[in-house]
């Protein structure tokens, strides 16, 4: 690695900083959409870490079967959204706790992707391409930087939809009225479970296709150590971005640096604080909780039916 | 005890169905999953063997949950009171073997005792949700495990994997009489016991339930609720820690990232089908790991991938939590919500002339 560091000197640091931050913080974005959406219907969805590893599987697998990623990246959605709909459906029974059914479906997912997985470990599916966006360097350093998936580029699309849909459609508001206020919901004769039902399968969705990127671009194989936990601290992540699409894009980019400041830096032969580099993410939301919340008030722009957040 | 059972059972026909569905047959894999897991004296030490660390992270489900807390970070607090134990461990190599050996247990214990109060104390005075903040910590404490096991107090005999020094033979916790389990079993099922003695004949148990049914009139009562939050989360924790302590002083003799097997996680499902009753936790524990110990001998025998068990497990625990929605649907155990109201006041009223050191 310091050879090609050298090329454009200890510029490579903040670059491969940069390229690590967009490749590591596409899932963390796709993942922390869908549940920002989860969340403002008024539920949490804790299970998005085994959503994610099933939708790693089943789109590596659709890939590796139709030989179309595209298609691998369809199958992972769809297969997340059925996972929500589970979550959704059982939590729209009475006295059951999403919280709880979050954590089985975690398991659930987890436990079925490795076993239905155990046969895509060896073979290679085709992956995702890239769009390259260093065309114009003649430095094969920046050019490789600038590799960007389009994965990413949709979910930075969809964090601004999304800004805007929750403000100005009549669907975004539906969607935090219900969030907000179940006996508000009522009175204007929307159907709560319905509206929650469907965010949580949406959420499903995403955090399949943020699964798909694993297994498709980035590491781009299939195995049972894919995941490091980004499901889960993609739901950190929306607490830390307080249910704001635009800001759910900018805590990816932070969290995706802060993973990527690790393998970086080892690249450098740094290696002492690798694990203390990898926790960054988790001390991060954690401080910002404390900071933030206040017992006797809500933390600002939650959304009022989160059990989350109701003591 | 009606639905938890009803509810196994139907996860059972629901994996059932899941193993026919992939081609095997439903009857091959119980029959190996019950010979592996208590089909012989051998099958069943394995199984005390893998309960052994789910008892005590079950209770570290179960005990703050009397408070009406979801605690989920047992895996970062057992993580940690491993090191914990490890470096008492070395500190203590030179005291008689019992009593390095409690230092050991009691030094894990403080350690998963202030983790995951941290998370009962952040609940209290910051208003932080505790299973988040739980899950965030136990994350932390792992990541804490694997910085000092392999920075600061890595041996550096241990090459292939970084581990911190061992603790010496003599203080090595034994095995049963006769028995290839360690006493990590009983000290766990000791545990559970006391525990249950406590929440059920104790005023401290009392205390506890009336905290977690509502905070409010506990406080008008007196009880000094902040206190007893961050007390069954640290409670809790201890037996996280515990259960890291045992892990090192019985099985791993050092620290090392092998403590982190999951234990933590599945926990949360022994204690969610114990109904957080710490008594049912030790007879849910034993199953489990027996279903654990028996995943091996379906690998071996049908072929069948390890995560299998992880699948049975998944399914058994959506299963357990979707019937709570049953719960109180049944005449015989509904109560009026007057006269329920009424008990709790008068029960309140009772603690306070029964207990009157709690008032502030």
């Amino acid at each position: 690695m310091t050879g090609t560091t050298t090329a454009i000197g200890w510029w490579g640091v903040p670059l491969e900083i940069l390229a690590g931050a967009i490749r590591v913080s596409t899932p963390f974005l796709l993942v922390s959409l869908g549940e920002c959406i989860t969340e403002k219907s008024g539920r949490i969805n804790l299970g998005l870490e085994g959503v994610l590893i099933m939708g790693a599987m089943s789109g590596y697998g659709a890939s590796l079967y139709t030989g179309s990623p595209w298609l691998g990246v369809v199958a992972a959605g769809i297969v997340g959204a059925l996972f929500g709909l589970l979550h959704g459906v059982l939590c729209s029974l009475r006295r059951v706790n999403d919280i709880a059914i979050g954590i089985s479906i975690m398991m659930l997912g987890t436990g079925l992707a490795f076993f239905l997985g155990k046969p895509l470990i060896q073979p290679q599916a085709p992956v995702l391409p890239s769009i390259p966006f260093g065309f114009w360097s003649s430095s094969s350093q920046i050019q490789s930087a600038l590799q960007i998936n389009p994965l990413f580029l949709a979910g930075v699309a969809l964090a601004v939809a999304l800004h805007f849909a929750f403000r100005h459609t009549r669907w975004g508001m539906q969607l935090r009225i219900v969030g907000d206020s179940e006996d508000a919901a009522r009175a204007l004769g929307y159907q709560v479970i319905p509206v929650r039902i469907k965010a949580t399968m949406i959420g499903g969705f995403l955090a399949g296709t943020g699964g798909a990127f694993l297994s498709l671009y980035y590491p781009g194989s299939w195995n049972e150590g894919l995941s490091s936990g980004q499901g889960i601290i993609a739901v950190a992540l929306v607490i830390f971005a307080r249910w704001e699409p635009l800001r759910c894009l900018w805590a990816s980019l932070l969290f995706g640096g802060a993973g990527a400041l690790g393998p970086a830096l080892q690249a450098m032969g740094i290696t002492s604080g690798y694990y203390l580099l990898n926790a960054a993410p988790y001390v991060l939301t954690l401080g910002i909780l404390i900071a933030t919340c206040a017992p006797n008030r809500k933390i600002s722009g939650a959304p009022g039916e989160l059990s989350l957040i109701r003591q | 005890m009606l639905i938890p059972t009803g509810a196994i059972l139907v996860a059972m026909l629901l994996f059932a169905a899941f193993v026919f569905a992939i081609g095997q047959s439903p009857l091959d894999v119980f029959g190996l999953l019950y010979e592996g897991a208590f089909g012989s004296s051998f099958s069943w030490q394995n199984s005390l063997l893998s309960a052994s660390p789910l008892i005590l992270t079950g209770l570290t489900v179960a005990i703050p949950a009397q408070a009406g807390m979801v605690i989920i970070g047992g895996e970062g607090a057992l993580a940690l009171g491993a090191l914990g134990a490890a470096v008492a461990g070395a500190a203590l190599g030179g005291l008689p073997p019992l009593l390095a050996q409690f230092g050991i247990l009691i030094a894990g214990a403080l350690v998963g005792a202030f983790w995951i109060g941290l998370s009962g104390w952040l609940r209290n005075y910051r208003g932080v949700n505790e299973t988040i903040s739980s899950l965030l910590l136990s994350y932390i404490g792992i990541a804490l495990l694997n910085f000092f096991v392999e920075g600061p107090l890595k041996d550096p005999a241990s090459l292939n994997k970084p581990s911190t020094a061992p603790i010496s033979a003599a203080d090595m916790i034994g095995n049963l009489p006769g028995l290839e389990v360690h006493y990590g079993l009983v000290i766990g099922a000791l545990c559970a016991l006391v525990t249950w003695f406590i929440l059920r004949f104790t005023t401290i148990g009392f205390a506890l339930k009336t905290v977690g049914g509502n905070p409010r009139a506990s406080q008008m009562a007196g009880l000094r609720v902040n206190l007893w939050v961050v007390g069954a989360a640290a409670a809790g924790g201890a037996a996280a820690g515990l259960a890291g302590a045992i892990e090192v002083a019985a099985v791993q003799g050092a620290a090392n990232s092998s403590v982190v097997a999951d234990y933590g996680y599945a926990g949360i499902l022994v204690a969610f089908i114990a109904r957080q009753n710490p008594l049912a936790v030790i007879p849910v524990a034993i199953l489990l790991g027996g279903i654990n110990a028996a995943g091996g001998m379906l690998q071996r025998r049908l072929d069948m991938p390890d995560a299998t068990v992880l699948v049975l497990q998944g399914i058994v625990f959506v299963v357990i939590l979707t019937s709570d929605t049953l719960t109180g649907r049944f005449r015989a155990r509904k109560q009026p919500e007057a006269a329920l109201a009424a008990s709790t006041t008068a029960a309140i009223a009772t603690a306070i002339t029964t207990d009157g050191g709690e008032q502030t």
